[in-house]
């Protein structure tokens, strides 16, 4: 694989048709251009702190840390960045780089709607045209944030193919890119896809661990015992982890979808029930059959329903640094309705994922260890299919 | 020289693309049959993939239809073998499969090249498989004698001399942007693509992705040294059904006949 790039472990790689070989290569030489260019980190350190309202709030959860008796819980407040979740982070370092390239065009995929959100955000503040491929199951589960886009003056396409969900609105936006390629920059929305993507969106993510590593030393002293987030494709995780790689003392876990359980066909926990293969750009772990066919998974939230996980993660996981545990729709519900009542914060269905599971490891620390969970996204999107889940219709 | 040198051995040469299984496996070997007896130089046999990212909605519905129908790798292998050693009519021809990384990837990629040539599968079509990426599988090939085709885009450029090179079997030049599917119109320079190419390797090169009337397949065969006719089949194929493999051989003459 000596010719091979974006390599994590044996993960990674760049395995799109020759029509894009060009397009990532640009990317990648503007990348290397650009992140290391001081007038571009302060043009984007502005936009994070002027625009999107960071730094975000590390918050001590005092109530839910009483409740559960043992370990001390920090959140880390990504729902309160402008469009209510992590996602604007990497958007605006990529819509930002694609401006700097001379594209006038963004496209993107988007599950539950936060990074179609969040692209339309940053493209409307740019001047550019925005075309967002979401699946068509999801623009009836996330009805709301399909005229948010549009209200943001994007274009929705539904993507009637396959399952219909965010492995589908992938698939046509890298099929897209392919036939506008000149003025088009593809604003992937996690750390997947084929190298630099993994790369660059762990990059504008890891303002997360950055921003809790000081703020958790200015608030405790120390750094903390875990970290913890939900992993889709993984941004929100990987942006979460990655400046405490290196601190091995601090367990690092992402919380996969389990959906209705890992014994089950109806879930989306790729690392608990995939194996490796070749897929959208990467080589990692996927959900897939004996022949490769891959897997129509399924979770509660259109956000973590995607069969595979960034390359990155998938060598944490072979390396044992970090660990990924399962956790079910019903767990996952529980959670964003204990984190609403509790601390009146609502959470986004996927960073309930990452609740559910500290609720359970939480009561068996010591009252001196230290959790924090990151809120990927607020959770207003959700309430209607939650009160679904429950058995009550209620209008949008 | 591979067998797939006899299909540009005489003349330009008329590749026609097949989605396996679609509607079904017995018409799929009738298909074949068809185009064999047709005026076929080399007949792609696509391996259908769950989500074929370089596809049209053509040939994405063909796929999807055969994996309803329960198709498998080995099934296609199965059929392919049945193919090469019949008793009263074996296929002669060059065959190629056309699928996706995962589906060699996940099968094992060493079983996988292995049984192409134990069954008399000369090539091998992976779209998503760019030239940084081949050598895991390239080494394989070699090793089966299998030929790993090497695909060149309009936005190619400065990469065509170094795929050129390294190419085997022969070159897919791809005509247009886009994924596949009918066009009316190619708008490429091939003539520029097909003179780079032949400047770096003696490795033939066909064009293929929107080629549908016996004109255009012409007017490629004529400026490189074959077309290659996929979405256009596959429409014939969702039209006729089980009955298609006297259309889509009607349609494959009238393709020879016009390159």
């Amino acid at each position: 694989m000596s010719d091979s790039k974006g390599r994590f472990g044996v993960h990674g790689g760049q395995y799109i048709p020759e029509t894009l070989m060009n397009a990532v290569i640009e990317l990648e030489e503007a990348y290397n251009h650009y992140k290391d260019d001081p007038a571009f980190n302060k043009e984007l350190t502005d936009l994070f702190d002027e625009y999107a309202n960071r730094p975000s709030r590390l918050y001590y959860a005092e109530k839910m840390t009483k409740d559960l008796g043992g370990a001390k819980i920090y959140l880390k407040r990504e729902d309160l960045n402008h469009t209510g979740s992590h996602k604007i982070n990497n958007v605006l370092g990529q819509a930002l780089l694609a401006k700097k390239m001379g594209k006038t065009r963004l496209i993107a995929e988007t599950g539950a709607g936060q990074h179609g959100v969040a692209t339309a955000t940053a493209a409307a503040l740019l001047g550019m045209e925005c075309v967002v491929f979401m699946g068509e199951e999801d623009t009836k589960r996330q009805a709301l944030n399909v005229y948010r886009m549009q209200l943001l003056g994007a274009s929705v396409i539904p993507v009637t193919t396959g399952t219909a969900t965010l492995k589908d609105a992938v698939s046509e936006a890298m099929r897209e890119w392919t036939s506008r390629i000149d003025d088009t920059h593809y604003c992937l929305g996690s750390v997947m896809g084929p190298h630099p993507f993994p790369t660059i969106v762990r990059d504008f993510q890891a303002v997360i661990s950055r921003e809790i590593k000081q703020q958790i030393l200015e608030k405790e002293g120390r750094l903390p015992d875990i970290v913890m987030a939900c992993v889709g494709g993984g941004s929100n995780a990987m942006g979460t982890f990655y400046h405490f790689i290196e601190d091995k003392e601090v367990a690092l876990i992402g919380c996969e979808a389990a959906g209705r359980g890992i014994d089950t066909f109806e879930t989306a926990a790729t690392i608990n029930t995939g194996r490796l293969g070749i897929f959208h750009g990467m080589k990692s772990y996927f959900c897939q059959d004996k022949y490769g066919q891959i897997a129509p998974v399924y979770s509660i939230s259109a956000g973590l329903d995607y069969p595979g996980i960034g390359p990155e993660h998938a060598w944490l996981h072979d390396t044992g640094r970090a660990s990924y545990v399962p956790v079910t729709d019903e767990e996952a519900v529980n959670a964003f309705e204990y984190l609403s009542r509790t601390e009146g914060i609502i959470p986004a269905i996927e960073s309930a994922h990452a609740v559910a599971h500290a609720m359970k490891i939480a009561p068996a620390y010591d009252k001196d260890k230290i959790i924090v969970i990151t809120i990927s996204g607020r959770g207003d999107k959700d309430c209607a299919a939650i009160a679904r889940y429950r058995g009550e219709d209620i209008h949008e | 020289m591979s067998k797939i040198a006899d299909a540009f051995a005489n003349g330009k040469a008329f590749i026609p693309f097949i989605t396996c299984g679609d509607p079904d496996l017995a018409t799929t070997k009738e298909i074949i049959c068809s185009m064999a007896a047709n005026g076929a130089d080399l007949i792609e046999l696509g391996i259908p993939f769950s989500d074929p990212t370089a596809e049209g909605p053509v040939i994405q519905n063909a796929n999807l239809r055969a994996l309803k129908q329960g198709v498998t790798t080995d099934k296609i292998f199965d059929m392919v073998r049945e193919l090469r050693t019949d008793a009263v009519h074996p296929i002669r021809l060059p065959m190629v499969f056309m699928t996706y990384a995962n589906v060699v990837f996940s099968y094992d990629a060493e079983k996988f090249i292995r049984t192409c040539r134990e069954i008399g599968i000369d090539g091998l079509i992976l779209p998503d498989l760019p030239f940084e990426e081949k050598g895991e599988f390239d080494a394989i090939c070699e090793k089966y004698d299998v030929d790993l085709i090497s695909l060149i885009a309009p936005t190619s450029e400065n990469r065509v001399a170094m795929i050129a090179k390294k190419a085997r079997g022969f070159i897919y030049i791809v005509s247009s942007l886009g994924v596949t599917g009918v066009r009316s119109e190619i708008k490429t320079d091939i003539p520029s693509l097909v003179k780079l190419v032949r400047e770096n390797t003696s490795v033939p090169c066909a064009v293929g992705f929107g080629i549908s009337t016996p004109a255009q397949a012409a007017k490629m065969a004529g400026i490189s040294d074959g077309a290659i006719v996929g979405s256009a089949i596959i429409k014939l194929v969702a039209q006729y059904g089980k009955d298609a493999a006297g259309p889509v051989g009607e349609y494959v003459r009238k393709m020879k006949d016009a390159i």
